[in-house]
């Protein structure tokens, strides 16, 4: 019973993880329609960021996560304001390749500057280890990630449903026309959106480097992940990605823990599953329009 | 001249052999008496060409995007890998053509799921059905030598006469010669009705399926010649190196092949072939200016040529044969690029 328990909470805080990851993604595959797949590679830049800063110059843990994210989002607005705003009119193949492209560059570059193996980032004492909750052994890191990101997914729906820009996000994916006719600058709010989820992806890439691993190879290898999120939960809304985040974090640890022969087996089956018997996501309606 | 008659009398025109084509594949096979030391890279080209050719049917032909091509080419190389590892079917050619129809299978059998949905639909269902090939080739490690790979697989003489020699000689031609088949069977399916009934489905499904076509067959069909095409690759890989192992489904593979294609130009067959050239001349270049991060130039040469814009790339590239061919022969050039791409 208390292996179910820790196994859930394992997954729960895998979940979350992958939330923050990608929901930055969430906006521009689901909303702006755009197929980003390098948007691994911001999150790889904000955990290299977060790395460099409390390893190399002994910054304290969270001192540095606050500027993963700004990194990450300076690199994402740079990227947007000359790169990307071009493609977001171009065919899904151009998006596909283009971004495949970045996230080679990335990848090699990363290999380049930091080297190719696995980096960890060094923890406060506080952070590690686990206590006993109930006879539940529960990881404080772990539950650091889901404290952090359970706050964070309040914000962005409120942020989503209260503000002003909120609502000029809404409009401007609803319909971007008749939104830049009410007078709102659709490319600026498009712009500063995309900062924002990659500044996301860079925290989620600085939490992620204890529990997923961080390597050069992050964009690719977790691909996958961050598109099984977005496609399955849908983007009507944030909470069809928070939900298939979080099944898809529970599937995972469950999947590894009980039937670790079959590894990634039953995360792939379930998507095809999912995406044959809902095209549009789970909890969603079309992202093409 | 009625409009069914025009489009009939132009598709016949484009049908027809051009004499590039023809010395196209003179010089390709005199490629192979002019640089005998060079075997091994060129019969690489030529696996890379078929491949490529394979996803320029569904994408260039039929618009489907797909990011996990290479599913079919790894269960062509483990299928051609293991008759040959077991001794089930030891010739060749015979061998080649049973990994084919492996491969063929799936692609019938998850065609049903591509033709569903979206370009973003299929993108993740390709790519997950090559991922979770991958899971399987890695979990059932007793059959595929898991991450080791196949080793010890001997190939027998081709038809019992022709062995594999070291140079790679054998293997040049034996290659080159099912490309060539599989070219000329792929020419005439896209210039048959048919196949400009997949180019009116790329250009509009719904006007496409007005008119009378039944699209999801016809895009079933062409996935599974796809699919058999690409196994075919796949089993040439594994005969002509002798190995097998779980790289041949990996992602970056798939990705690569997106790249060549689009290098060479989608919808016009040579595509895949002139890609295949290019693409390994410049992982050469780049592998000699900087041995381990090759990866960069090629994802720069990705960026790069998506921003340029395909078609502006491939008008300035045919720009100076163009204007040979306009000075010497004095009239309109013949050397284009035929269609919109995807």
């Amino acid at each position: 019973m208390t292996a179910i328990l820790t196994n859930l909470f394992d997954g729960v805080a895998y979940g979350m993880l992958l939330f923050v990851l990608a929901c930055g993604l969430a906006v521009t595959l689901g909303l702006m329609n755009f197929v980003n797949l390098a948007h691994g590679a911001f999150a790889m830049a904000g955990g290299y960021v977060c790395m460099v800063l409390v390893n190399r110059m002994g910054w304290p843990f969270f001192a540095a996560l606050p500027l993963a994210f700004v990194s990450s989002a300076a690199i994402g607005i740079a990227l947007e304001r000359t790169l990307y705003r071009h493609l977001y009119t171009r065919s899904h193949l151009d998006q596909v390749l283009f971004t495949i492209g970045l996230s080679f560059m990335s990848v090699a570059a990363v290999d380049y500057i930091q080297g190719s193996s696995r980096v960890f980032i060094n923890l406060p004492a506080a952070l590690q280890g686990q206590f006993d909750l109930f006879g539940v052994g529960i990881g404080r890191y772990r539950l650091m990630i889901i404290v952090i990101c359970g706050l964070l997914t309040i914000g962005l729906q409120m942020v989503l449903a209260k503000t002003r820009f909120g609502s000029r996000l809404r409009a401007a994916v609803d319909d971007p026309r008749a939104a830049s006719g009410l007078g709102i600058n659709v490319p600026q709010v498009f712009a500063f959106t995309f900062a924002f989820g990659c500044g996301l992806a860079g925290l989620g890439g600085a939490l992620s480097a204890e529990i997923l691993g961080l390597d050069p190879y992050f964009p690719l290898k977790f691909m996958i992940y961050f598109l099984i999120v977005v496609t399955v939960g849908g983007s009507s809304s944030i909470t069809g990605p928070f939900l298939a985040s979080l099944l898809l974090g529970i599937g995972d640890v469950a999947g590894k823990y009980y039937v670790p022969k079959m590894g990634p087996f039953v995360i792939y089956t379930m998507m095809i599953v999912i995406l044959i018997w809902r095209p549009n996501g789970l909890f969603g309606r079309t992202a093409a329009r | 001249m009625s409009a069914a008659s025009d489009v009939g009398y132009h598709a016949q025109r484009q049908a027809r052999w051009h004499y590039g084509e023809i010395a196209f594949w003179l010089i390709v096979l005199a490629c192979g008496f002019v640089f005998p030391s060079r075997y091994l890279i060129m019969t690489d080209i030529l696996r890379l060409a078929l491949f490529t050719m394979s996803l320029d049917l569904i994408l260039g032909y039929a618009g489907i995007v797909s990011l996990g091509h290479a599913a079919f080419f790894g269960v062509g190389a483990y299928a051609a890998g293991l008759l040959a590892l077991h001794g089930i079917v030891t010739e060749p050619v015979l061998a080649l053509v049973v990994a084919g129809l492996a491969a063929m299978v799936l692609g019938f059998a998850t065609s049903f799921l591509v033709i569903r949905g979206v370009d973003l639909t299929r993108l993740m269902v390709t790519l997950g059905i090559a991922l979770l090939l991958e899971a399987l080739a890695e979990r059932f490690s007793n059959i595929t030598g898991g991450t080791d790979g196949l080793q010890g697989i001997e190939m027998q003489p081709i038809f019992g006469e022709i062995p594999f020699d070291m140079f790679g000689k054998a293997g040049f031609f034996y290659s080159l010669a099912v490309l060539f088949v599989l070219f000329l069977f792929a020419r005439r399916v896209v210039h048959s009705p048919f196949g400009l009934s997949l180019r009116a489905i790329k250009n509009n499904p719904l006007r496409a399926a007005a008119i009378g076509i039944p699209v999801n067959r016809r895009l079933i069909a062409i996935y599974t010649l796809a699919a058999f095409y690409a196994g075919i690759a796949g089993a040439l890989f594994t005969q002509t190196t002798a190995i097998a192992s779980l790289d041949v489904f990996a992602f970056e593979r798939s990705a690569d092949l997106m790249l060549v294609l689009v290098i060479g130009g989608t919808g016009y067959l040579y595509g895949g072939l002139i890609g295949a050239v290019v693409f390994r001349m410049l992982q050469e270049l780049f592998s000699t200016i900087t041995p381990q991060y090759w990866q960069f130039w090629i994802g720069l040469v990705l960026v790069v040529i998506v921003l340029v814009g395909r078609q502006r790339l491939h008008r300035w590239v045919l720009y100076v044969p163009n204007l040979i061919i306009r000075q010497v022969a004095g009239r309109k050039a013949v050397v284009a690029v035929p269609e919109s791409d995807a």
